[in-house]
């Protein structure tokens, strides 16, 4: 019994994982290989053809997606980390007002906060308007439908869960060993890159999955800012579940998604593995 | 035309000062703000340590040794006063470009890199070729008794393993300098009390100035070559530990280093009579406060000789501690007095709980400060 109570004790959570994940992804496993539309209803026909198509049809949107989502990181990490690391170090005994101002956007919705955004950059809003009206921008100068207003997007709404795991990794570095570097003849800039970059990686590998998975997914940026030119892997798989009502195609490429997602991140944890990356630092 | 310099060329800028003092402090004083009101750490520190000494900064908590060790290796900058490393002004150099090292309280080993890569960095920044690299960090660690360790992570190690892996990193760099602080304060007494002996031989191996921080007085005074005894970011005394010891400048050092009794009062043709006995203070009138180490004091049953100071009391605590016995005399005028007695020929006691005793101890043994 007492070798038991552990696994016990476990138990709430398998089942949690059972019922919420396992159930819904056997489902729609099973639901990518049948034909069939919403009025005669679906069978189980083993159509591994639907991948194919799928694929065939959405691959641009697939490839955009990861290339938005991947750069959309990127700038994450770039706003982010100097964040994190002013936050950290420069934040004395203010560093929880800081945080809390940083989730304080999470108070209003994802979608209105992103709609907001919509209002601002729109052609003729408060922001384009007024330089336009300034003489600063030209008149058929554009925001919105753009690339770059998706990934703007994108990056403004996941920026915080870049910031976060950077923060608490940085957090954790003692700021004595930085003047233990510096006392060994190591410049700020050799400290940082040699000492303190190195100890964050945890955090940076953490903001990095935290956030590209979610924004290469995410449907709502490209819908309320991309126009109609920029479509992502997210809205699609939308459009043929609500709209088309075409389940496996959706299903298909939900799959699809998660199993790209799924080998980049197992590849991106080998390349760069945290143990790795330390040891490269200390060379 | 500018000549070529050959390697091993002095510094380009000359001493400020032809000494062979490897650090000195003039006037330093560091100040902080904190919560809108300045606090003064350091008060007006002046200290000269010479080349090759081994030299302690002792006092309680809160004094300010920390924040002078800190200035010495430039992590802090004064608010007033010059610091010189060997002649040279650094009062405005970063620590990276001063010549001293420094081990830190708490290690402050880098957590991600090998011992080898901890021990290694200093000589990697420093441009050291590769084969060089190597060479130090072998003899280095062999110093330190870490040989056959350098893969290991610091978290591997037991505490007084990293102490010596944070030795050898600063001694590596062969600086001219090495700044401890409190750098045996994490560690058990036996292995604090092997360290001690360890950093004495090392020190005297290397050959390097050490300047230790400490608020030990038992480490210092086995220690040190010379130690400063700070209190409220002053020094109130600076000698030798022997100098410190018997002759301890203000009440704040006697008290401070190991037991001592304070006797007070007006003494008058240099005798000050104290609750039927007397102490001898030649020479002195006025009030004087005289301290006497309880090993200087000989305790008897008869009245001793009238060549000595003399005080007649009552043993109130008789504590057998190994080497030696302990006494508590207590007075006639109720202040007690703390005696140390050999256990040289045999086990006994000379005197009981409640016996009438006498105190004596030789004129020299009394040292008398005030007026
Ligand atoms: N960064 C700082 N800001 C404000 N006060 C400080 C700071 N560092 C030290 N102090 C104060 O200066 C005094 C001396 O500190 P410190 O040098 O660390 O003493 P020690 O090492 O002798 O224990 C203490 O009262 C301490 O509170
Ligand atoms: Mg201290």
């Amino acid at each position: 019994m007492r070798r038991l109570t552990p696994y016990l004790l476990a138990l709430p959570s398998w089942m949690w994982l059972a019922i919420f994940l396992v159930v819904p992804l056997a489902a729609m496993a099973s639901v990518s290989l049948q034909t069939g539309n919403v009025i005669d209803g679906f069978v189980m026909t083993f159509s591994f053809s639907n991948y194919g198509d799928a694929l065939g049809t959405y691959s641009t949107q697939l490839v955009r997606s990861l290339g938005y989502g991947a750069t959309a990181t990127a700038a994450m990490l770039l706003i982010g980390y100097p964040v994190a690391y002013w936050i950290a170090f420069k934040g004395g005994n203010r560093k929880s007002v800081y945080l809390f101002l940083l989730l304080l956007p999470f108070f209003v919705s994802f979608v209105l906060r992103t709609i907001s955004w919509g209002f601002l950059l729109a052609d003729d809003g408060i922001l384009l308007g007024t330089l336009k009206g300034w003489g600063v921008l030209s008149a058929d100068f554009h925001v919105l439908a753009t690339s770059f207003a998706v990934i703007a997007g994108l990056t403004y709404n996941w920026l915080p869960f870049m910031i976060l795991p950077i923060y608490v990794s940085l957090e954790r570095v003692d700021p004595r060993l930085v003047e233990a570097a510096q006392d060994l003849y190591a410049s700020r800039g050799t400290a940082f890159r040699k000492v303190v970059l190195p100890l964050s990686l945890p955090g940076v590998f953490a903001g990095v999955l935290m956030t590209f998975v979610p924004a290469t997914a995410d449907p709502v940026n490209a819908q309320v800012l991309g126009g109609t030119g920029n479509t992502m892997i997210g809205n699609i798989i939308q459009t043929e579940y609500l709209v088309n009502n075409d389940y496996p195609t959706a299903s298909a490429l939900s799959f699809t998604l998660m199993a790209v997602l799924l080998v980049g991140i197992f590849v991106y944890a080998r390349v760069l593995g945290t143990d790795n990356v330390l040891e490269a630092a200390a060379r | 035309m500018a000549e070529q310099s050959p390697p091993h060329t002095p510094p380009q800028t000359p001493p400020d000062t032809p000494t062979d003092s490897a650090i000195e402090l003039e006037g330093v004083v560091k100040e902080y703000v904190s919560h809108g009101e300045v606090v003064q750490a350091v008060k007006g520190v002046t200290l000269d340590i010479a080349e090759g000494e081994f030299f302690s900064l002792l006092g309680p908590s809160g004094c300010g040794k920390t924040t002078t060790m800190r200035m010495i290796a430039g992590f802090e900058e004064p608010s007033k006063g010059v610091i010189r490393l060997h002649g040279r002004d650094v009062t405005d150099v970063p620590p990276n470009k001063r010549d001293v090292n420094m081990v830190f309280q708490s290690y402050a080993l880098f957590p991600h890199m090998s011992v080898w890569d901890n021990v290694a960095f200093g000589l990697k920044q420093k441009k050291t070729p590769q084969d060089e690299i190597k060479r130090r960090v072998e003899e280095m660690l062999a110093i330190v008794d870490l040989t056959g360790r350098e893969k290991r992570r610091p978290r591997e190690m037991s505490g007084g393993q990293q102490q010596r892996v944070a030795l050898a990193r600063a001694l590596v760099n062969r600086p001219r300098a090495l700044l401890l602080d409190e750098p045996l304060g994490a560690l058990d007494l036996k292995l604090r009390q092997a360290m001690q002996l360890e950093l004495k031989r090392i020190q005297r191996e290397v050959g390097i100035t050490f300047v230790y921080v400490t608020h030990d007085q038992n480490e210092a005074l086995t220690m040190s070559d010379r130690i400063a005894v700070m209190k409220d970011g002053l020094i109130e005394q600076l000698a030798p530990p022997r100098e410190i010891y018997e002759r301890p400048a203000t009440t704040f050092v006697a008290g401070f280093i190991g037991t001592s009794n304070l006797l007070s009062g007006t003494a008058t043709g240099g005798v000050l009579k104290l609750g039927g006995g007397r102490v001898l203070v030649p020479g002195r009138e006025g009030e004087v406060a005289v301290t006497v180490r309880p090993e200087k004091i000989t305790l008897t049953t008869q009245e001793p000789a009238s060549d000595v100071s003399a005080l007649p009391g009552t043993v109130s605590e008789v504590v057998y501690l190994g080497t030696y016995n302990s006494y508590a005399v207590k007075l006639a005028d109720g202040a007690e007095i703390t005696v140390f007695e050999q256990n040289a020929h045999d086990a006994t006691v000379t005197a009981e709980r409640g016996d009438s005793v006498w105190l004596s101890w030789q004129a020299q043994h009394s040292y008398v400060m005030g007026s």
